[in-house]
């Protein structure tokens, strides 16, 4: 039996053990049909042209969590930004694990998406915004039928969140092969402020495949900063659905660091629900032996007067292979709108490769619109400049990397998010040096 | 002077009507619509064909069945019904001339208000003219100049009776019969075209051009051009059209291929201006072209478009760059106006070592017509030091158009140099202020600006033809580019 047929046979089942008469269960029971009609995504699918699932869809996954394994904190303090004091939801295989967490409900709403769900008090905020802003696409679908459990993040009218809140979902060694579909819904109010961080870890050598979707709404003038972090191990792939509706004067950025895993892939959308709208979106992707890293934005001008920056730069060595697919559309009436994207690629092997698709599509006559996309090596003279007064080849190489990706990390609020991906960056580099030159 | 403002513009344009919209009535020998394995052996042996190329469109036909038409495009459009159309048309008056006075003098004047009569040809612009009404070539001038250099340049026909050898051994290379629905559709029932060769070592001294024309009623034109520049030579060629006003849709459906061996270098011009359909979208010629380019070591070619016609526009004039230190190159302007559509780039395919490849596009759409650049850069694992540059830029004239870029990048080397990058704007409000302080009327500081864009791919044009072109974008534009 195919994943596909498991998923939509365990559809009951999962159905059975929620709660039925929750309001959610029709959009549960529409978006598994969506899902059969469709079925995974092939590499038929323009979207998909260069990212395969095969490989990653052969295992025969378990489907449904066991009960949480117990993990000690010190075990996985490393995966946190520990030297923070920060809001935690932490789920170890799908499950929440309270002894990890630090959640609240004093002003805000840090909590869990199965609490939100079900309870009545929470009503209003899912019935207006649950499944409101993912597409119906097949993968986004397949976790709208499942989902049950993630994080749910309200924060209400004029509050500035004094700390981030950070999102980690760890998987363990129980089952031969494990999928997760965490959702995430985080709504954040007018002139609200909030900082995410969120992670993705396997704990064990076995495969694992996460199918995540986060719906993301951000109210007028509200600040949204978003940090994704992924390094995880050579046996975990991540597809991560990220969709972010705003509304006018809203600021969202996100930035995605892809450093990890057999197969990334990461589907950003944004849609600029009304004027003076700013959107960013950022990443650094450093792999190397056969992973694979694709990153599929949108960014869709709805209204006037808006801006979206778009910044990714990537290094591939090994075998590895890359895919940016970037598209902006411009609506008729979002006039005075000014879209910016830049796709760098740095190739370090033949073996690697890089295919990567710039789109514009454009309706209205008064925008500024541009993109521009290199692959490239590293600068010989500046490799030369800096041998000849004595830096080894290979910090050289690092240094030049990291001051290649560095503009994408420049844009990073928290100083220690800062910290930890430089360090991620030199390890991945293999060399021992803090680039605070 | 009243104030000439956006909206006037925009006015002028709608109701500006096709200029060349005229329609020459020559009694014509045609074929019952519909298209089989019939019709295809019949165009064969009209054109009294040799058996091995009988066969070759057979098979063509036989792949075309089994094929899908493209449905990838960022273009909509009412399918052509492939069995109403008629696949073959001849003017009906004898196939070749001794002079100018035999040919027909409707014909003639048709040529005259198009403005290439063939004595002026002849006589100012060094032109060798291999003039296509509908399929048949019927006159071809400068031969004899161009005989003592050992180029060969006629019409594929005559070339397959001629030079069979060298047609055998080409045609189909570079673009095999299978290789998309209209290719494939092309190989089965091409009418006629040119072949051109040049001999090793020979320098082409004029440029060669071709004029189609649509010129029957319910009659596609299936073009086919063969060009092989032979080790060493030179040749610029020419091709440029311009089609009668009709109603229904005309289908184009043309195959060219380039083949430059080691040290050759072919240029390739187009200026294409068919009929783009009226102000409502009705009617206009579909336009689905195949063109693509083999080089050999040390060869280049370069590619150079107008876009200005046509209601659907769907073609790529593309390089393999096979051989070491090859060169290929894409010069292009799409201008669409009212309701016409252009899907239209380039694909360059990186085989050999320190290839280079260039691509300037530039789209200006206008009215409520839709303009997409649609690329590929393809790097080879084995192509190394490969280069590549890309700029494709895009001005909009007015808020119901649209502007698309769809580049696809594929690197597999790591001495790849690759730069990409696009541009959307609109004529800048502060450019025309410019323009209106110094005394420069909104329409003429508009022609300017549009000319200055262009410039780049403009200058790329041989001399006869730059003027020409210029002249096809401020009828494409007129109002908006005096």
């Amino acid at each position: 039996m195919d994943l596909k047929d498991k998923l939509v046979s365990s559809f009951m089942a999962f159905e059975n053990s929620v709660d039925l008469d929750a309001p959610v269960h029709d959009v549960r029971s529409e978006a598994i049909k969506s899902f059969e009609d469709k079925g995974f995504p092939t590499k038929r699918n323009e979207a998909w042209k260069y990212t395969s699932l095969n490989t990653v869809l052969k295992h025969d996954y378990s489907v449904f969590p066991k009960q949480e394994n117990a993990l000690e904190y010190s075990e996985i303090k490393k995966y946190f930004i520990h030297d923070i004091d920060s809001y935690k939801i932490v789920f170890v295989n799908g499950k929440y694990s309270s002894h990890l967490s630090q959640t609240t409900h004093d002003g805000i709403d840090v909590c869990l998406m199965s609490a939100a769900l079900t309870k009545p008090k929470y009503r209003l905020i899912i019935e207006n915004y649950f499944n409101k802003a993912a597409t119906k696409d097949s993968l986004s679908s397949l976790n709208t039928a499942f989902s049950q459990e993630g994080a749910y993040i309200h924060i209400p009218k004029n509050k500035v969140v004094e700390k981030p809140i950070q999102i980690l979902h760890f998987s363990t060694g129980n089952e031969s092969a494990l999928m997760l579909q965490p959702r995430n819904l985080i709504v954040v109010d007018e002139n609200s402020h909030v900082q995410i961080i969120e992670r993705h870890q396997s704990l064990t050598e076995n495969p694992v495949l996460t199918n995540s979707v986060t719906e993301i709404f951000t109210n007028k003038r509200a600040i949204v900063d978003y940090y994704k972090i992924q390094n995880d191990n050579h046996k975990a792939s991540l597809i991560d659905n990220t969709f972010i509706k705003q509304k006018r004067e809203s600021h969202a950025s996100v930035h995605t660091f892809s450093f990890g895993g057999q197969l990334t892939r990461n589907n950003l959308n944004f849609y600029q629900e009304g004027e003076r709208i700013d959107s960013t979106l950022k990443g650094v992707t450093i792999i190397g032996d056969k992973q694979h890293v694709d990153h599929n934005t949108l960014v869709h001008h709805i209204e006037p007067n808006c801006e979206s920056h778009q910044d990714y730069k990537g290094i591939f060595s090994d075998k590895s292979t890359g895919v940016f697919n970037g598209k902006v559309v411009v609506d008729k009436i979002a006039q005075k709108t000014n879209a910016f994207q830049a796709n760098n690629n740095i190739l370090l092997s033949d073996k690697a490769s890089i295919n990567t698709k710039p789109q514009l599509e454009i309706f209205a006559d008064d925008v500024k619109c541009s993109h521009g996309c290199t692959i490239g090596q590293l600068d010989e003279s500046a490799m030369f400049y800096m041998r000849s007064r004595g830096i080894p080849e290979k910090e050289a190489k690092a240094l030049l990397m990291f001051a290649f990706s560095n503009n994408v990390l420049d844009s990073v609020k928290i100083p220690e998010i800062k910290q930890r991906i430089t360090k991620i960056i030199a390890n991945k580099l293999g060399v021992n040096i803090g680039f605070d030159l | 002077m009243s104030k000439y403002t956006e909206d006037d513009l925009r006015e002028e344009l709608k109701t500006k009507e096709y200029e060349y919209g005229f329609y020459t009535d020559i009694e014509s020998d045609t074929f019952p619509n519909g298209l089989n394995e019939d019709i295809v052996r019949a165009i064969s042996k009209k054109k009294e064909e040799p058996d091995w190329m009988t066969e070759w469109r057979l098979e063509a036909f036989r792949v075309w069945k089994e094929m899908a038409e493209p449905e990838w495009a960022n273009v909509h459009y009412e399918k052509p019904d492939f069995q109403a159309i008629s696949y073959y048309s001849a003017p009906n008056s004898k196939p070749k001339y001794d002079s100018l006075d035999e040919v027909d003098p409707e014909l003639l004047a048709t040529f005259e208000k198009l403005g290439i009569s063939l004595d002026e040809q002849k006589k100012l612009a060094g032109v060798a003219m291999d003039v296509v009404v509908d399929s048949v070539s019927v006159a071809t001038t400068f031969k004899k100049t161009l005989g003592e250099k050992g180029i060969i340049f006629m019409s594929i026909s005559e070339a397959i009776k001629e030079h069979p050898e060298l047609v055998k051994k080409y045609i189909g290379t570079v673009v095999p019969q299978k290789d998309n629905f209209y290719a494939a559709l092309n190989s089965a029932v091409f009418s006629d075209g040119s072949f051109c060769y040049i001999p090793k070592g020979v320098r082409c001294p004029m440029e060669l051009s071709t004029y189609f024309r649509i010129n029957q009623a319910g009659t596609g034109q299936f073009e086919r051009t063969l060009v092989i520049a032979d080790e060493g030579s030179y040749v610029s060629y020419l091709e440029g059209c311009t089609a009668p006003s009709r109603d229904e849709n005309q289908l184009h459906a043309a195959v060219v291929e380039l083949i430059a061996l080691d040290d050759a270098e072919i240029k390739y011009s187009t200026v294409q201006n068919w009929y783009p359909g009226n102000a409502e979208g009705k009617g206009g010629v579909y336009n689905f072209v195949t063109k693509r380019g083999l080089c050999e070591k040390n060869a280049k070619i370069s590619w150079t478009q107008v876009e200005t016609g046509s209601a659907v526009t769907w073609k790529y004039p593309s390089c393999v760059l096979k051989g070491d230190n090859s060169v290929g190159e894409f010069y292009s302007i799409a201008v669409t106006n009212n309701y016409q559509q252009a899907d239209t780039g380039t694909k360059m395919i990186h085989l050999g070592k320190n290839t280079k490849s260039t691509i300037i596009s530039k789209g200006i759409s206008a009215g409520k017509s839709q303009n997409s650049y649609r690329g590929l850069v393809q790097i080879s694992s084995r192509a190394d030091n490969a280069r590549n540059f890309s700029q494709c830029d895009s001005l909009l004239m007015g808020n119901e158009c649209g502007a698309h870029t769809f580049p696809y990048i594929e690197a597999k080397n790591k001495s790849a140099q690759i730069e990409h990058e696009a541009t959307t704007s609109k004529i800048g409000e502060d450019q025309i202020f410019y323009c209106n302080q110094r005394g420069i009327d909104t329409e003429k500081a508009i022609a300017l600006i549009v000319n200055g864009f262009s410039k780049e791919v403009l200058n790329k044009l041989p001399m006869e033809f730059a003027v020409e072109a210029q002249k096809l974008l401020e009828i494409s534009l007129e109002g908006s580019v005096g």
